[in-house]
């Protein structure tokens, strides 16, 4: 219980403090329900950057930040109801880590002028910023993904996967759907065969998908799943013996939750991501100094150096740079939701910026403009070793295909502008 | 005391028979109506709205809809999500394809094609009764969830399978899409909750009411008095798909206006709307509302006393809130087996009597 005593502290301070004065970044999270075990590191890593940025630099531009958290449980309609709730806090950015409740999201905050980042997931065409004029999904989104998974297979085939077979097992909901397309585009494009494998939700049952992998002997199987799915998939795999070193995870499957249960059985498993595994940077020494040694680690405090906790400090560390820019751009160190947007549409993410915070080499540079709200869309391989329990990164950031990814962009982007009747936001 | 009886004359049959024969009674609807209508849609705000008046007024009319088949008629169902299900997707396939037709008439559409669904899984409800039909019911559940994911005809071929409501309005009112105006959606919402009740109120003190009820406490008995089972178990069917059809449609479009159909329409959506009416209470239209009121705005209450006002960690308010609802749920029926209607009722009879029970 001592460990609860600080945050409760912190958030009864939070409580007590007028927010009027701060940047506001809420975090709906999800500490329960069946996808705790991926929504817990990731608001951990959010609050616990910020936190540090208050104990270390006094908040961003002289200003403190402030993480009010909402329990969404990965449920829309506490979604919905969170999102109102904080709306009043005047929230700077919504980061909803689900992609059901981004799609609810997505008219909401455009209509209400508050940007939201949906890092890795959400709506993928939303990286059409002509369109998705307050949504960003910088710097890699789903199909950045399967095509990543399809370069890394290409090379590790030289070239040529004409005949192969490929098994997408995946999250039957609007989150495990987004690859099917530009799966299917793909398979044209390089000639191997193609199949889906839905798994309902939570997916704690996956006898009957592993038999039919089982019986079609897919060379490789690709996997977008998420919460209890992924572990439950990765003991399967193991129970038919399927290859681990051919079963490629999304990075929402491929985090130390997901291959642990399965013991030594899930060494060799791969996952992409588009940021930096372990806790070997500067940073992380801030974070001990500054929030852990000082009691104010969010939740547990055990999370730190995790794959989900790295996400949540990248999420957090590019909202804080947005905001950095967005203060620079504005002239003014308070700064409301819409010079925030301006902030994340001028975002720049240099090698030197990176250096500087504490995070070299941590994730792809990329710039984002008012057309192009996903970045560059690079993305990279790690590989879980089972003996030593640990992430890897076995590939460089590698730039995915654009020419196969952009024209799906532009089909769906133009068919929600013709839906909800958008002009051309960036004319 | 309160609820006096006399001096209050009834001098027709009209007055004999009106929904709420005592004064008291009656003024305090009246004074229900005139907040809901003249004085809420003016103080309104999207926080209100959206987190808790909409979901309270759609779920009372699912609620209104299952309790016609589960406490009036007494047919156990566990199809309710599938079936809002059916309402949103008949509501969204109407909104696209005739953008021009009021919501008023889609929504409404909706319900009726629910209800014809709803009579199609209940022709089984002629053979078997209780736990079975509630299996049958649950296979409709499970069937029609399916069934949204499985064919992109449902969805429009979008590429995730989830349905968006575009914006839509009513004599040049927005009440659809992220422009929509709280008061907008609240109101339209409100004309539908109170029709919805006026309606099943109507139908289950009348002709149709009595049969269900009938089948309801003894279908063989209600047999040989004249009450065709086929007819009265289909009408209650029909009925009470309507209706949660109506909440379907009103979920989708005007609360979240973008669902996914397994998350929102499943089995737990079945398991919420069954609770609220056994909380409730069964073969009660106030107990509906009760049941609805219950079941969602006391977890945001909840929320609101813990992370709000006490500063807890929303972890831990999140896991309290479960323990309370549930523990009050079993307080609850433990006290009250007939639900938050007869504790109502029974509080009205001792008012009556007060000060002087004897």
């Amino acid at each position: 219980m001592t460990y609860k005593l600080g945050t409760l502290a912190v958030a009864g301070l939070m409580a007590a403090s007028p927010v009027m004065a701060d940047l506001v970044f809420p975090s709906l999270s999800y500490r329960t329900g069946p996808y705790a075990a991926g929504g817990i590191p990731f608001a951990d890593g959010y609050a616990d950057y910020f936190t540090m940025l208050n104990e270390r630099d006094g908040g961003i531009g002289g200003v403190m930040t402030s993480v009010p958290e909402c329990e969404t449980a990965y449920n829309t309609e506490k979604g919905v109801e969170c999102y109102e709730s904080l709306k009043d806090s005047g929230g700077l950015v919504y980061q909803p880590l689900s992609t059901g409740i981004t799609y609810q999201l997505i008219p909401k905050t455009t209509a209400d002028g508050i940007p939201m980042h949906t890092m890795g997931y959400g709506r993928t065409s939303a990286a059409n910023g002509e369109v998705f004029s307050h949504t960003f999904n910088y710097p890699a989104n789903y199909w950045n993904g399967a095509s990543g998974a399809i370069n890394y297979l290409l090379a590790e085939n030289g070239g040529d996967l004409n005949g192969k077979k490929i098994s997408l097992v995946y999250h039957n909901s609007a989150y495990g759907k987004e690859p099917i397309r530009t799966l299917q585009e793909l398979s044209k494009k390089h000639g191997f065969e193609f199949t889906e494998v839905p798994v309902d939700h939570p997916g704690q049952e996956q006898k009957s998908q592993w038999l039919q992998i089982r019986r079609d002997k897919p060379d490789y199987v690709i996997m977008y799943g998420w919460g209890v799915m992924n572990q439950v998939a990765v003991q399967e795999a193991a129970n038919i013996r399927f290859p681990m070193e051919n079963f490629i995870g999304i990075w929402w499957s491929g985090s130390e939750n997901d291959v642990l249960a399965a013991g030594a059985a899930a060494d060799g498993y791969k996952a992409l991501t588009f940021h930096g595994v372990g806790s070997d940077f500067p940073v992380f020494d801030d974070i001990k100094t500054h929030v852990v040694d000082k009691g104010l680690a969010a939740g547990a405090g055990d999370q730190i150096g995790t794959v989900l906790y790295n996400r949540g400090l990248y999420a957090a560390m590019l909202a804080a740079e947005a905001a950095k820019t967005a203060q620079e751009i504005h002239g003014t160190p308070d700064i409301t939701a819409a010079m925030m947007r301006d902030g994340m549409e001028a975002l720049k993410i240099t090698e030197e910026k990176m250096t500087e915070l504490g995070l070299p080499n941590f994730g792809p540079t990329f710039d984002v403009s008012c057309s192009n709200h996903g970045g560059t869309g690079l993305v990279g391989v790690t590989q879980w070793d089972a003996t030593a329990k640990e992430w890897t990164l076995i590939s460089d950031f590698a730039p995915t295909d654009m020419d196969v990814i952009q024209p799906l962009i532009e089909e769906d982007s133009a068919a929600y502008a013709a839906e909800n009747n958008i002009e051309n936001n960036c004319g | 005391m309160f609820y006096r009886e006399a001096g209050d004359f009834r001098t027709t049959y009209a007055e004999d028979q009106q929904t709420f024969p005592i004064k008291f009674d009656r003024y305090r609807y009246y004074l229900v109506l005139f907040i809901a209508i003249c004085v809420v849609p003016f103080v309104i705000n999207d926080y209100w709205a959206n987190s808790l008046l909409l979901p309270f007024l759609i779920y009372a009319i699912a609620a209104i809809g299952l309790n016609i088949l589960v406490g009036y008629c007494g047919q156990v169902s566990l199809g309710t999500g599938g079936f809002m299900a059916v309402g949103a997707y008949a509501c969204y396939k109407l909104m696209t394809a005739m953008p021009d037709v009021s919501m008023f008439i889609h929504v409404l559409l909706a319900g009726a094609i629910t209800a014809a669904v709803g009579v199609l899984f209940g022709l089984p409800s002629l053979r078997i009764k209780g736990f079975y039909l509630a299996v049958a019911t649950l296979a409709a559940q499970f069937f029609l969830v399916w069934l949204f994911n499985r064919f992109p005809w449902f969805y429009n071929y979008s590429a995730s399978g989830q349905i968006n409501a575009p914006e839509r309005d009513v004599f040049g009112i927005v009440i659809t899409g992220p422009n929509a105006e709280a008061w907008a959606t609240y109101a339209f919402c409100l004309i539908f909750t109170i029709f919805s009740a006026i309606v099943a109120r109507n139908l289950t003190r009348g002709s149709v009411g009595r049969k269900w009820m009938a089948i309801r406490d003894m279908d063989i008995a209600a047999e040989i008095i004249g009450v065709n089972p086929l007819r009265a178990k289909l009408t209650a069917f029909a009925v009470s798909s309507f209706f949660i059809g109506v909440s379907g449609a009103l979920f989708f479009a005007i609360y979240l206006g973008a669902v996914e159909v397994g998350e929102a329409f499943g089995i737990t959506k079945s398991f919420l709307v069954l609770f609220m009416i056994i909380i409730g209470g069964l073969g009660s239209i106030f107990g509906s509302f009760a049941g609805a009121a219950f079941l969602v705005l006391l977890p945001v209450m909840l929320k609101v006393v813990g992370v709000d006002w006490l500063g807890w960690p929303t972890d831990i308010v999140a896991h309290l809130q479960l323990v309370i609802v549930g523990a009050l749920i079993v307080l609850f029926l433990v006290a009250e087996p007939h639900g938050i209607a007869q504790l109502w009722r029974v509080a009205k009879e001792k008012l009556r009597l007060w000060p002087f029970p004897h």
